[in-house]
C-alpha cells in the first residue's frame, strides 16, 4: 500500500494555500481518510498542500454570540476545547464519538466536512446547529448553510481550487445529545442522530434533529421537528416525532444493515437522542 | 554472571513474565521487514482483479522501462518452479496444478500473475500499475453450494462438478440408531470464511549467495524446516543449500502453517537476479491472498432417545475449500469429523464430506482448524435437542458425556481420548455463574418482556498433533539440549512459536529440571542452520511435543551430568538436584559449571563417555491430547435494536498439567476473543462475481478491545497420561469452546419466540428481525 509520486508544499499562510489550491493542487488536513486513498491508490493527487503549518486555519473563538472554529481545528480540540464544550456541547459530544484517539488527535474539522464522508458524524451535529461553513477561494470568503454545504456522498459545493476556512456554530442553550451506531468493522455511524430542543413553559419550543448514515447525505429531519415542537415532549410525542425522521428517505444498504433496518435505527436512535436531549433542556 | 545457583524454587505451575515480551513492547523485536541488507530490492505483485478469466495477453514493456525496475517476471517464467504443495492425502482427491504464478488462466481476486522487481518499493509498486494485462473474464462461483449445483461455472474447466472429493465415515450402526430413536432433529449450520488477520502480515527476504550455492530465506512461519524442504524442493534447489529464518513472527494462527508461492517466487527472483529481495505483504492482500478459515455449510441429524440419550449422529459437511489446495486444505475438514461425537458417548456415526472448489482464495488451517466447526455443531445440535425435549441443556450433557471411569475412550469415529473428567468443568462454570439462580432470573426477565440469554458449550478438541501416523509430514517433536563449558544451558526446539510464549515455558521446564536459574537458559528456535529438524507450532502441539522432547533430551543430559559429577566426586552414591551433584555420604557437590567445564575439558572421562553436555531427542507422540472444558455465557439482548450485551463470560478449561497459568490464561483470552469474533462480528463475504466485499478493516469486523467482555477463567486440571508433563495444549481451546456458546446463549434468549438456530456472525440485524418476528434465521 505505497502511493504514488506526489509532490508535497507545507505553506504557512491562507493566501499561499489557496494560491496552490487554485493551481490544482489537493488540500491535506489530517490525513485520516486522504491518506488511506492514496495508500490504495483510489486517491492520486500530484500535489499536496499540507494545511497543517497554517495558524490562522487553527482556533476556536467565540465572536458575537457564535463560535468559530477554523478548519484545522482537530476533533480532539473540538472534543476537548471549554468553549466548546460549555458553549456548544453538541459539536464537543459529536466530535468525541469519532473514531479513536489517534484519529481523533489528527483529523480534523475542516477536513471531515470536505470529505463528506456519507457515515461521517460531524455533518449530524452541524445539521441540527444550523452551522454555517465558510468557504475561501480565489475570489475571497463565501459562507454557506450547513443544509446547502453537504450535496451527496463525498460531494459538496466546493468548487475547484476552493476550501472551508472555517465552520460557524452557534452559542447553544438548548439540551443535546447525539447517539450513534457504530458500523462494527470500520467504526463509522451507521446511524447517527444529533438533536437540540428547547423548552418553555412545559412545551417544546424548538427542536433540531440531524441526521448522518442513513443515506448518501446528511439532512434535517424537518417533520419529525415540527411533529415535536409544540408539544409537551412526552415519550409518546417523541415517539411519535422519531416515527418520522426516516420517513420517504432513500436509505443506504451494505453488508452491515440494510435500508428497512438503517430507517428503523434511525427511528429508534432519534428516540434515544430526544429523550437524552429533553432530559438536559431546563 | 554467575552459572550455577542453587534452586529450590520451581518454576513450573508458576505464574511467570513472558521472556519474550520486554523485545516486543519495546518494539526491538526483529521481523522479517526488520531485515536490512545491502542491495536490497523489493517486489511488487500484480494480481487478479478478477476471480475468474483468462490471460490473453501481458505486456511488460512498459513496466520493464519504467525507473528503477530491475526485472519483471510472469507466470510463463517461473512455469518451472514447483507447483504449490498440498500435503494432504484423500482417496481419490483431485490436486489442481497450483503454480507459483497463473499462466493463462486466474482462477481467484489476487491470483498472482506477475512480479515487478525495482531498487525501490515505491518504484517496484508504481510500475506494477504499468503492466498491460489482457483478460478474458469469465463467469465465476464463490458459493460453495452454488458450484454445486448443475450448470454452475467450472472453477477448473476439467473438472465441471467442481467436486474435489468426497470423503465418508462412519462408525457403529447408524441405521440402528435412527430406527430406535425417539426423536430425530436436523439442522443446517453454517461456519462462515473467516480471514486470520495476524497482526504481521506475510513476508518474505530471499537473498542468494551464488558462489556458495545458498539461498536464506527469511519468512514469518510456523514451519520453517517443512518451508525449507518444500521450498528446497520447488526451486530444485538441493536442501541443504537452503537457510530457512523465521525471525519474530506476529502471529500466524494457522495462516502461516503453510507454503505459500511468494516463498518459492522470491527465491526464484533472488536466484535470477543475484541481489536480496523482499516482499512484505500489504495488508490488502492478505486478506485477498493468505488462506482463509473455516467455510463450511453443515446437515446436522442426532438422533435420540426422550429421554435425552443421544443414539447417533449424521453430518454431511459442505468445504469451500477455494480454488487451490493449500498445504492442509482438504484435510481440514477431516477434523471436523474425527470430533464430531464431541464429549458424548455415542457410538454411531455417520459423515459425509463434499469438497468443493470455488473462486476464492484457499482455505486451511485456523485457530481451531476443523474443530470450532465440529464443536459449533455439536454443542448447537445438544441444544436444538434439549429443547426438542424440553430439558435443561446441562442435564442433556451431563446425560451424554463419557464417563470418568470409561478412559481411555475409544470414540466411534476412531479416536482414543486420553483421560477426562467431563462434568468437573461443566460443574465449575454452572457454579461460577450460580446456574439456577440466572434460571430464575430468566424466567422473570421474560415476564417484563426482556431478553436475557443462557449459553452452555462443553467443547472437547483434539490437540498435541499428533502422532506422524496422522499427519502429512510427521508428528512428533525435537529438541536440542546444550550446556556450555561455563554451565550456560541452550534449549533448541523444532517448534516455531508466533506469540505463544514458549520461550518462557520451556525454559521454566528446563530450569526446573537442571535446578539452575532461568536466566541461565536460552532458547532458540526457527533457523534451520541452528535448530535441528523440527516440525513446527500449530495444533496446540508445542508444549505437549517439543516440551516433552525437550523433557526427554534434559533426562539424557541429566544422567551424564549425574555421571561426570560422580567421577569428580570419586562416588558413586550421588544425587543430582538443585543445579548440583551431592555426593549422599560425604555431602560433598559439584555445581554445573564446574561438572560442564571438565566434560569439555575431558581430562577425564567416565567409561564409555563422550566428551560435551549436548543431547538431542526426538519424541514420537503414542496419541493425541484431547483437553475439555466448558464455557458459559450470559447475554442481554436489546430487543428494539437486536443489540447482543455480554454479561458474563465464564470460561472452565482443562487442558491437563499448567506450565505457566499466565499464559495459558493469555491464550485462552485470545482464543476467546476470536471466537467471539467468529460468533458476533467477523466475515469473509465474496458477491456472486467473486470480489471480497470485506477485503479491508474497513468492512472486516475484528474483535477490539473495547468489544471484549471481561472473561472469568479458571480451570480444572486432569492430567494427561500420553506424556510425562501430563500437558494436553491450550492454543485453540478459547477459540473452539467459544462460538457456540456464545450462540446458544443468543438462541436461548429468543427460544421462546420460536428461535431455534441462528447463523454466525449475530449481527444485530439479524437478531433484531428475529426478536420481532421469530422463527430461525
Ligand atoms: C481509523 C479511522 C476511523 C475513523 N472513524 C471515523 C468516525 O467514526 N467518524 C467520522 O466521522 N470519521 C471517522 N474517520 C475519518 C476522520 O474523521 C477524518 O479525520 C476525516 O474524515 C477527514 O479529516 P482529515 O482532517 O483527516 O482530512 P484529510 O484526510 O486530510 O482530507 C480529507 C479530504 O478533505 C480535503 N480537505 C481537507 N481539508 C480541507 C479543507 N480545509 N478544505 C477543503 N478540502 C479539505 C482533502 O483534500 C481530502 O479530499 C476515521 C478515520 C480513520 C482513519
Amino acid at each position: 500500500m505505497f502511493p504514488q509520486t506526489f509532490d508535497y508544499t507545507a505553506p504557512t499562510t491562507l493566501d499561499e494555500a489557496v494560491k496552490l489550491l487554485g493551481g490544482g493542487a489537493k488540500a491535506l488536513a489530517g490525513g485520516m481518510s486522504l491518506i488511506p486513498m492514496m495508500k490504495l491508490r483510489l486517491a492520486s493527487p500530484e500535489h499536496l498542500v499540507d494545511l497543517g503549518r497554517i495558524k490562522e486555519l487553527n482556533y476556536i473563538r467565540e465572536e458575537s454570540g457564535a463560535l468559530h472554529i477554523g478548519a484545522t481545528a482537530t476533533h480532539y480540540a473540538v472534543e476537548s476545547s471549554p468553549l466548546v464544550r460549555t458553549k456548544c456541547p453538541l459539536l464537543a459530544e459529536t466530535a468525541a464519538a469519532i473514531g479513536d484517539v489517534q484519529v481523533r488527535n489528527m483529523g480534523t474539522l475542516g477536513g471531515a466536512v470536505a470529505h463528506a464522508d456519507p457515515s461521517a458524524d460531524y455533518p449530524a451535529a452541524l445539521q441540527a446547529l444550523e452551522a454555517k461553513i465558510v468557504l475561501r477561494g480565489a475570489g475571497g470568503d463565501r459562507t454557506v448553510s450547513a443544509a446547502e454545504f453537504f450535496v451527496d456522498a463525498f460531494t459538496t459545493v466546493l468548487n475547484e481550487g476552493e476550501m472551508v476556512r472555517e465552520v460557524i456554530v452557534p452559542v447553544d442553550t438548548s439540551g443535546v445529545s447525539y447517539q450513534k451506531v457504530p458500523q462494527p468493522a470500520s467504526g463509522f455511524a451507521m446511524v447517527g442522530i444529533a438533536a437540540r430542543v428547547k423548552k418553555a413553559g412545559g412545551k417544546v419550543t424548538e427542536a433540531r434533529i440531524g441526521v448522518t448514515g442513513l443515506t448518501n447525505s446528511s439532512f434535517r429531519a424537518t417533520a419529525a421537528e415540527k411533529a415535536l415542537e409544540g408539544t409537551n415532549g412526552s415519550a409518546a410525542d417523541i415517539q411519535k416525532a422519531a416515527a418520522l425522521v426516516a420517513q420517504g428517505s432513500d436509505a443506504n444498504s451494505d453488508i452491515h444493515a440494510s435500508a428497512d433496518y438503517r430507517k428503523h435505527l434511525a427511528v429508534v436512535y432519534t428516540g434515544r437522542a430526544l429523550i437524552a436531549a429533553m432530559g438536559r433542556a431546563q | 554472571m554467575a552459572t550455577t545457583i542453587t534452586k529450590t524454587e520451581t518454576l513450573v505451575g508458576k505464574r511467570i513474565r513472558r521472556r519474550e515480551d520486554p523485545r516486543l513492547i519495546t518494539g526491538t523485536a526483529t521481523y522479517v521487514e526488520d531485515i536490512q541488507m545491502p542491495g536490497m530490492h523489493y517486489a511488487a505483485i500484480v494480481r487478479s482483479p478478477h476471480a475468474a478469466a483468462n490471460i490473453r495477453s501481458i505486456d511488460v514493456k512498459a513496466a520493464a522501462a519504467a525507473p528503477g525496475v530491475v526485472a519483471v517476471f510472469t507466470g510463463k517464467d517461473t512455469e518451472k518452479v514447483g507447483p504449490v504443495p498440498c500435503g494432504a492425502s484423500l482417496p481419490d482427491l483431485r490436486v489442481p496444478h497450483h503454480h507459483i504464478m497463473a499462466i493463462d488462466r486466474v482462477y481467484y481476486v489476487g491470483h498472482a500473475v506477475a512480479v515487478v522487481v525495482a531498487t525501490d518499493r515505491y518504484l517496484a509498486r508504481d510500475a506494477a500499475d504499468l503492466l498491460e494485462i489482457d483478460y478474458d473474464v469469465l463467469p465465476a462461483v464463490a458459493d460453495p453450494e452454488k458450484a454445486l449445483a448443475p450448470g454452475a461455472p467450472a472453477v477448473h474447466p476439467q473438472w465441471p462438478d467442481n467436486t474435489a472429493f468426497n470423503y465418508h465415515q462412519e462408525g457403529g450402526d447408524i441405521a440402528k440408531a435412527f430406527a430406535d430413536a425417539d426423536v430425530v432433529v436436523k439442522q443446517r449450520i453454517t461456519s462462515q470464511r473467516l480471514v486470520p488477520n495476524a497482526m504481521e502480515t506475510r513476508g518474505v527476504v530471499a537473498e542468494w549467495r551464488g558462489a556458495d550455492r545458498q539461498l536464506n530465506l527469511y519468512t514469518s512461519t510456523q514451519v520453517p524446516h517443512l518451508v525449507r524442504t518444500l521450498v528446497a524442493g520447488m526451486l530444485g534447489l538441493e536442501e541443504n543449500r537452503m537457510r530457512v529464518i523465521a525471525p519474530e513472527v506476529g502471529g500466524g494462527f494457522g495462516s502461516k502453517l503453510n507454503i505459500y508461492a511468494e516463498e518459492a517466487l522470491m527465491g526464484f527472483v533472488a536466484m535470477k537476479i543475484g541481489k536480496p529481495v523482499k516482499w512484505i505483504e500489504s495488508r490488502r492482500e492478505n486478506f485477498l491472498t493468505t488462506i482463509h478459515g473455516r467455510g463450511h455449510v453443515d446437515y446436522y441429524e442426532v438422533a435420540a432417545k426422550k429421554d435425552g440419550t443421544i443414539l447417533g449422529i449424521k453430518l454431511k459437511i459442505i468445504q469451500d475449500l477455494g480454488a487451490y489446495h493449500q498445504l492442509l486444505t482438504p484435510a481440514i475438514p477431516t477434523l471436523s469429523v474425527l470430533m464430531m461425537p464431541g464429549l458424548y458417548k455415542t457410538k454411531n456415526v455417520s459423515a459425509d464430506i463434499v469438497g468443493v472448489f470455488t473462486n476464492c482464495v484457499p482455505t486451511d488451517a485456523y485457530r481451531g482448524a476443523g474443530r470450532p466447526e465440529a464443536t459449533h455443531g455439536i454443542e448447537r445440535m445438544v441444544d436444538i435437542l434439549a429443547d426438542e425435549l424440553g430439558m435443561d441443556p446441562a442435564e442433556i450433557r451431563l446425560k451424554n458425556f463419557v464417563a470418568n471411569e470409561e478412559f481411555p475412550y475409544p470414540t466411534a469415529t476412531g479416536l482414543t481420548y486420553d483421560s477426562g473428567n467431563y462434568a468437573a468443568p461443566l460443574d465449575k462454570a454452572m457454579a461460577l455463574a450460580d446456574y439456577s439462580k440466572i434460571l430464575q432470573e430468566q424466567v422473570e426477565a421474560r415476564k417484563q418482556g426482556k431478553l436475557v440469554g443462557i449459553g452452555i458449550s462443553t467443547y472437547g478438541e483434539i490437540c498435541a498433533i499428533g502422532p506422524s501416523p496422522a499427519t502429512p509430514a510427521g508428528g512428533w517433536e525435537s529438541a536440542t539440549v546444550k550446556i556450555e563449558p561455563s554451565g550456560t544451558v541452550t534449549v533448541m526446539t523444532g517448534t516455531c512459536q508466533t506469540g505463544q510464549g514458549e520461550e518462557t515455558t520451556f525454559a521454566q521446564i528446563a530450569a526446573d529440571e537442571l535446578g539452575v536459574d532461568i536466566d541461565n537458559i536460552l532458547v532458540l528456535r526457527g533457523d534451520t542452520s541452528i535448530v535441528q529438524y523440527g516440525i513446527g507450532t500449530f495444533g496446540s502441539r508445542a508444549t505437549a511435543i517439543g516440551g516433552t522432547a525437550l523433557y526427554f533430551a534434559l533426562q539424557e543430559l541429566k544422567a551424564k551430568v549425574k555421571l561426570f559429577g560422580a567421577m569428580l566426586l570419586e562416588s558413586d552414591d550421588v544425587t543430582f538436584s538443585g543445579g548440583q551433584v551431592t555426593c549422599n555420604k560425604s555431602g560433598k557437590t559439584k555445581g554445573l559449571a564446574e561438572i560442564a567445564g571438565a566434560t569439555y575439558r575431558a581430562m577425564k572421562l567416565p567409561p564409555n563417555t563422550e566428551p560435551g553436555l549436548v543431547a538431542t531427542h526426538f519424541w514420537e507422540p503414542p496419541n493425541f491430547t484431547f483437553p475439555f472444558g466448558a464455557h458459559i455465557v450470559i447475554t442481554d439482548i436489546d430487543k428494539e435494536t437486536g443489540d447482543i450485551a455480554i454479561r458474563r463470560y465464564i470460561a472452565v478449561d482443562d487442558c491437563g498439567n499448567i506450565i505457566n497459568p499466565l499464559i495459558v490464561d493469555g491464550q485462552v483470552h485470545g482464543g476467546v476473543a476470536q471466537g467471539l469474533g467468529q460468533a458476533l462480528w467477523e466475515q469473509a463475504v465474496y458477491d456472486d462475481n467473486g470480489q471480497l466485499i470485506t477485503g479491508e478493516f474497513m468492512d472486516y469486523a475484528m474483535p477490539r478491545a473495547h468489544m471484549m467482555p471481561w472473561i472469568e477463567s479458571s480451570h480444572t486440571i486432569t492430567p494427561t497420561n500420553v506424556n510425562p508433563l501430563g500437558v494436553k495444549g491450550v492454543g485453540e481451546a478459547g477459540t473452539i469452546g467459544c462460538s457456540p456458546a456464545v450462540v446458544n446463549s443468543v438462541v436461548d434468549a429468543l427460544s421462546h419466540l420460536g428461535v431455534r438456530h441462528i447463523d454466525m456472525p449475530l449481527t444485530p440485524e439479524k437478531i433484531w428481525k428475529l426478536a420481532n418476528a421469530g422463527g430461525t434465521n
